[in-house]
Order: structure tokens, then sequence, then C-alpha cells
């Protein structure tokens, strides 16, 4: 089995693991943000090298034949891009409020305010 | 134009609406305004349900690229089934929107949280229509984007959290299904439900298709939460605004169940799921265990609307328990139970709903007494909570029925007493409501007034439906039947 | 920023430069590489980039608050709303050969006119999410 030769996946296996890592173990909310954006964008490097033929071009009309990369994987990580985008920034809007309404961004002591709230109620 | 562009109306309707009512809504109007596009919808799908009825599936193109070039929209019995319960619960929950969004939500919100609304609406519709993998993510993410602002706006600040957390686990979930769906282009080449299903078999045992077939799963079981990833779910329903638990609860997890049923029968086919991995039988320990252990935590709640949600939980697990016996009685049960589920949790969180603007909270202290305060809105509640027990004549007997008929058929006796014991759990949850409502002294003296009577009358239009649909089945069940037929002779 | 002359100058220069080359990618993207999301966020950095120099005060004057939802909005509405005339006109949803006599001049009006929307949401965006963000700190009138 040629295992350098696909090298460009295991870099997007290694990334998105890192990424899924940050997510699950660190406790701040604006860690665990990155590590989404990281884990996503593994996601993206996945496609755009499916799409990749070996000496091919962009699939622009010019004179002569020549081959070109697949330019689908392109279009659906630009729309999957605006996606990851849109999720970070409502994200980060939600770690903002989350701050003005708690006044921390670890998770834990907001769990731990949580607590005493419903202990209280 | 009208009747030759309905799946394409079907969604893009309410998707024109949300900037629309960003531009032209102020107050009132917002709500009027959606309200139409909502009903606009509901037209469409029952229009689109006759069609399927009478002529069969059909497909339409957008932009007239044909598939599997362009983007298909697939309707067949499933999809308008989903469709037409989607936005009929839309409507009726629209109707109980005016008093409750003026209640929960600041005014000047009110526009952006209708057009937010809208979004949401018209995601779940394209999850429901398009016969496009990658379609189905675009449209997957605009609903949980624009749903993860709707549960943000809860009036208690718990509701950020909740959203935060809804929103890292929903987009893992939705980054899980795209990394199926690269997979399975790497393999095919293709993006279109149908075409996948016809390359699929070709590939024969292939690596990459199994890579995909796990990560698609696991999204998807994420995005509807099967146990044991559910865990999103019980927050995010207690802190939402009303409307929006009754409005998710009834349709997002359910246009979940949608797909995971298209890709296991329509796309992978029954062969693979039977083949290739005790599947059916993976699924069934794990609907089993959502049932029993929702069933058991939402006993012990001490918040209603909680205790709504993890009985949600233990739903969803005899759904997948229907889908996993993988007969026609089964599944048929599980397309029913979709339609039937989404009708009595909506009646239970719209009372709730109701309670909350009346009251001020939704915990059993805050229930007491309010069978005599609030009696119209308790009583949908109780009915709405006899068909969740599965009272014969309510909607839950119907699906019930059919999941314990579809357990004997298979031979699988304990897993039928499993079903009937975990109804007898759902009597001690509804009885605890029940109890507090009507057996129980006010704790105030203050005056609770029956709420405002277009939320009566949204919470009974549904309180109806579940017995109306569980005196006659004939359309119910004719279509789920017809849904599980293709569905089962889709893949072989 | 204020006090950063060559900061000022540098922008003042470039600031038209960028908005001219996100114009040019968004209107030569049916020809070229290109198209409205990329010329809506380069549109949209030149304008953050005035605000980050000048400050968000002086960005707020060149292009209130209030508008940039409405062009989220009629962004969305004019990409929307092109399928909603392609069906009037008699074809498919997003149908873009109807709306010429020749089908080629349609597909070319239709690319056209939809990633002039695109382009107008995306920039837009981009501007509410700064506001959104930057805005937030300081204290507001009300």
């Amino acid at each position: 089995m040629d295992v350098l030769g696909k090298y460009s996946y295991w870099v997007a296996i290694i990334v998105m693991m890192i990424g899924f890592y940050v997510v699950i173990d660190r406790g701040n909310l604006l860690k665990k943000l990155v590590g989404l954006n990281i884990f996503q964008t593994a996601v993206f490097m996945l496609y755009i090298s499916s799409g990749k033929v070996a000496g091919g071009t962009a699939p622009i009309l010019y004179d002569g034949d020549a081959p070109f990369s697949n330019p689908l994987p392109h279009v659906l990580i630009l729309t999957a891009i605006v996606v990851g985008v849109a999720t970070l920034a409502l994200g980060l809007a939600l770690v903002v409020r989350i701050k003005e309404a708690y006044g921390t961004v670890e998770e834990d002591e907001i769990q731990a305010i949580e607590n005493r709230e419903e202990d209280a109620a | 134009m009208i009747s030759a562009n309905m799946a394409a109306l079907q969604v893009a309707v309410p998707l024109i609406g949300a900037p629309l009512c960003t531009l032209i809504g102020r107050g009132t109007r917002a709500w009027l305004f959606a309200t139409l596009v909502t009903w606009f919808a509901f037209a469409m799908s029952i229009g689109l349900l006759v069609e399927v009825m009478q002529n069969g599936a059909f497909s339409y193109y957008m932009g007239n690229w044909p598939a599997p070039w362009g983007i298909e929209y697939r309707v067949d019995h499933l999809s308008a089934f989903v469709l037409l319960f989607i936005t009929g619960i839309a409507s009726v929950v629209m109707l109980f929107a005016y008093n409750s969004v003026e209640n929960e939500i600041a005014a000047d919100k009110h526009r952006l949280f209708y057009t937010a609304y809208l979004l949401t609406l018209a995601g779940l519709l394209g999850m429901a229509i398009t016969g496009d993998a990658f379609n189905a993510f675009v449209f997957m993410e605009i609903s949980s984007l624009s749903g993860y602002v709707l549960i943000s706006l809860g009036r208690d600040r718990r509701a950020l959290f909740a959203s935060y957390q809804y929103l890292v686990l929903g987009t893992i979930g939705a980054t899980f299904f795209v990394i199926g769906i690269g997979l399975l282009y790497m393999a095919t080449g293709t993006l279109n439900l149908a075409d996948l299903a016809t390359r699929l078999p070709r590939l024969g045992e292939n690596f990459v298709v199994f890579a995909g077939f796990v990560f698609l799963m696991v999204g998807l079981s994420l995005k509807v939460a099967l146990f044991p990833l559910h865990l999103w779910l019980p927050n995010a329903y207690t802190y939402a605004p009303s409307m929006v638990s009754a409005l998710l609860a009834a349709s997002a997890t359910k246009v979940g169940v949608y797909l995971f049923l298209r890709f296991l029968f329509d796309v992978f086919g029954i062969r693979f799921i039977i083949d290739t991995w005790p599947l059916a039988e993976i699924f069934m320990a794990l609907a089993i265990i959502a049932a029993v252990m929702g069933s058991l935590v939402a006993i012990t709640q001490i918040n209603v609307k909680r205790l709504l949600a993890y009985s949600s939980i233990a739903q969803i697990g005899y759904i997948v328990l229907g889908i996993s016996f993988v007969n026609l009685t089964g599944l048929t049960g599980a397309v029913v139970h979709l339609f039937n589920h989404a009708l009595m949790k909506g009646v239970m969180f719209l009372a709730i709903g109701s309670v909350l603007m009346r009251v001020g909270g939704t915990r059993f202290v805050h229930i007491r007494g309010l069978g005599k305060r609030m009696p119209m809105t308790m009583a949908a509640f109780v009915i709405a909570g006899l068909s969740m027990i599965g009272v014969p004549g309510t909607v839950g007997f119907v699906s019930k029925w059919y999941l314990v008929l579809a357990a004997i058929e298979r031979g699988l006796w304990p897993v039928a007493i499993i079903v009937m014991a975990t109804s007898l759990m759902a009597v001690v949850y509804v009885w605890r409501v029940v109890e507090a409502a009507y057996f129980a002294e006010p704790e105030a003296n203050h005056e609770i007034a029956e709420a405002p009577w277009p939320m009566v009358t949204a919470t009974w239009i549904l309180a109806i439906a579940c017995i109306l649909f569980g005196l006659t089945t004939d359309l119910t069940i004719g279509v789920a039947q017809s849904a599980a037929v293709m569905l089962l002779g889709g893949g072989q | 920023m204020r006090e950063h002359l060559i900061l000022r100058l540098v922008s003042k220069f470039l600031i038209p430069f960028i908005i001219l080359f996100g114009l040019y990618v968004q209107f030569h993207g049916d020809f070229g590489p290109g198209g409205g999301f990329q010329a809506g966020v380069i549109i949209a950095a030149g304008c953050i980039l005035y605000g980050l120099v000048y400050g968000l005060e002086a960005l707020r004057q060149a292009i209130p608050q209030s508008i940039v939802i409405t062009l989220v909005a009629l962004g969305l509405t004019i990409y929307a709303g092109t399928g909603f005339v392609t069906m009037m006109l008699g074809g498919k949803y997003l149908d873009y050969q109807w709306l010429a006599h020749d089908p080629a001049h349609g597909h070319h009006y239709g690319i056209l006119i939809v990633e002039l929307g695109v382009g107008i949401t995306v920039a837009a965006t981009m501007l509410a999410i700064y506001y959104g963000f930057a805005g937030r700190g300081e204290p507001t009138d009300s």
C-alpha cells in the first residue's frame, strides 16, 4: 500500500484530529471555536486534494488540450467555507453574549454558575 | 406558473420571504408576512402530496439542468409527507407565535426573529425535498445556523450557553456529514442521490464507501439526537423561546430522520444494511437505550420543558427502533411516528409555552393548580399526554401498535415488552404533570387567566389532530405505507 | 491609529484601488476567475481597512449601520428574485436562458445579476459582522 503517495490525506487526517482534540479538550469557549475551525479546514483540504489531477491546470478556456483539475470540489468547498465563516461568526457572537451574561468564557465556570442557580431555584 | 413549479416554490418562497421580512417587516407586519409565507408553503406541500398520490414520484430540475449535473428536487411519498407535516405544524405554530413572541422577544428584534424563523423553515423544507447530497448539507446548515440564533433568543441567559453547545456539536455533526459525502463523491464521482444509488452497488466492497457511510451515519445521528449523541438537545429545547421549542421538536430532528432513511435505504440500499455489518442490531440497541433512558430521565425532571425534551429523546428512540426492524410494518410505524410525535410534542410545547407566558415559569411548582386556572390549555396537554402514553383513539396508539406488531413479526418479544414498559414510564411522567395541574393547590393566590385565544386555538388544532389522526388512519398510514414500500423496494 | 501618518496616507491611497479591484473581480467573474463571493470580501476588506485606520465612527458616517442590514437582505432578494423572474417568464427556477431571446445571452445576464446579488450580500454581511463585533465594546447612545 502506497502510504507516502497519499500524504495529502494524511495531512488532512492529522489536522482534523488536532482540531477535534482542541474542541474536546479545551474549556475555553473561544479556543473551542478555533479548534472547530481547524477541524472544518481539514475537511476543505480533503475535498480540494481529491479534485487535483497530476499536471492539471485551472479549467479555463484556452487553446489546445491539457488535463485540468476537477473544479467541482472547489465550488463545493467555496460553499462550505462560507458556511464555516457563518458558523464562526455566530459562534463568536454567542461567546460575546455569554461573556456579557456570565462574566466568563470558561466552560467549567459557566457550568458552576448554572449549577448554583439550579440549586438555589 | 405555480402548478408547474410547486417543488421549487416550496423552498424558494420561504427563502425569499426571509430577506423580504427584514426589508418590510416592523412588529406585527413581520409576523403577518411570515405567517402568510408559512401558509403558502403549507398549501404548496398539500399540492405536492396530492400530485404524488395521483401521479407518483416526480423530479424538478433547478435551472433546467438535468440530473445528475444539476440540482434535482425529488418529491415522492416520503418527502411529500415530511414536507406536509413540517409546514402544517409551522402554520399552527405561527398562529401561536403572535402573542408568545410578543411576550418573550424584545420588540426591536421581531423582524430579525421572523427572518431567522423563515430561514429555518426554508432549510428544513430544502433538506426534505432535495435529491442532491451536497445541497442537503447546505440546507442543513441554513436551518441549523438560523436555529442556533432562534434558540439563543430565549429569555434565560442559559439559552446562550445551550445555543453555543448546540452550535459546536451541530457543526461537528454537519462536518461529519460533509466528510461522508466527500468520500462518497471520491468513490463514485456523483452527488445526486439517485445516481449514487445506482453507482454504489457496482463498487462492491470498497473501504472509501464504508468510511463515507460511517461518517454520514454518525453525523446524522448527532443531528437527530440519537443516544448517545443527544447531549445538545435537553438544554436547547428547555431554554429556547416557546415557539422555537415547539417548532424544532416537531420538525428539526424529524428531517434528520428523513435524511437518515433516505441514505440508509435509498442510497446504500437494504442489502448493504443487512449484509455488511450488524447495523440493524446496533441501531436497535441504541434505540432501546434511548427509549428507556430518555423515559427514565424524563421522570426525574423538575422542569416540565426539560421533561418534554428527554421524552423527545425517547421518542427518537422509538422512531429509530422502527427503522431498525427493516420490515414493512416497522418502517411504516417509524414514518407515521415522525408525524404523530410532531403532533403530540407540538401540543405539549405549545401548552407549556402558554403556561410560561401566564405564570412565568415552566417548573412543576409553576403548574400547580393550573387545571382550574387554564382549563383549555391543560386539557389539551392531557390529550397529548394520553397520546404519548399510547391510549387507543390517539395518534400515539397507532404508531406504538405498529412498532409492537413489527417486533412480534420479527419474533422479538423482549423488544415488544420493552416498548410497552416505556409506555408505562410515559404514564408516570405524564401523571406527574396531571397531578400537579389538577390535584395540587396553587402556591400563590394571584389570578392567572387562560392564555389568549390564538394560543389556545393553536394548541387545540394540534390536540384535535392528535385524536382525529388516531381515529382515521387512512391518510397517515396510507402515505407512510407507500413510503415504506418505496424504501424497502428502492435498494434491491 | 490616528497618529500613524504613514498608515493613514498609504491606506487612503490603497482603498480606492482595493474597491476598484473588487469591482473588477465582480464584473469580470463570468470571463475569468472571480465572482460575487471574492468581490464582496475584497470590497468589504477595503471598507474595514478604512474603519480600522480612521476609526469606527468615520466608517459609520460613510456607510450607515442601518443600511448594511438592508443591503444583506437586498442582495439575497436579488438572487432569489431572479429565480422568480425566470419562473414568471415560463422557465424553471433560476433557468437563466429565459432572461433573453438568445439562451447564451440569457445565461450571461443571469449569472451577472445573481453574482451581483451575492456580491452585495457578502460585502454587507462582512461589514455587519465587523460592526457587530467592533461596536460592541463602546458605550452606545441608547
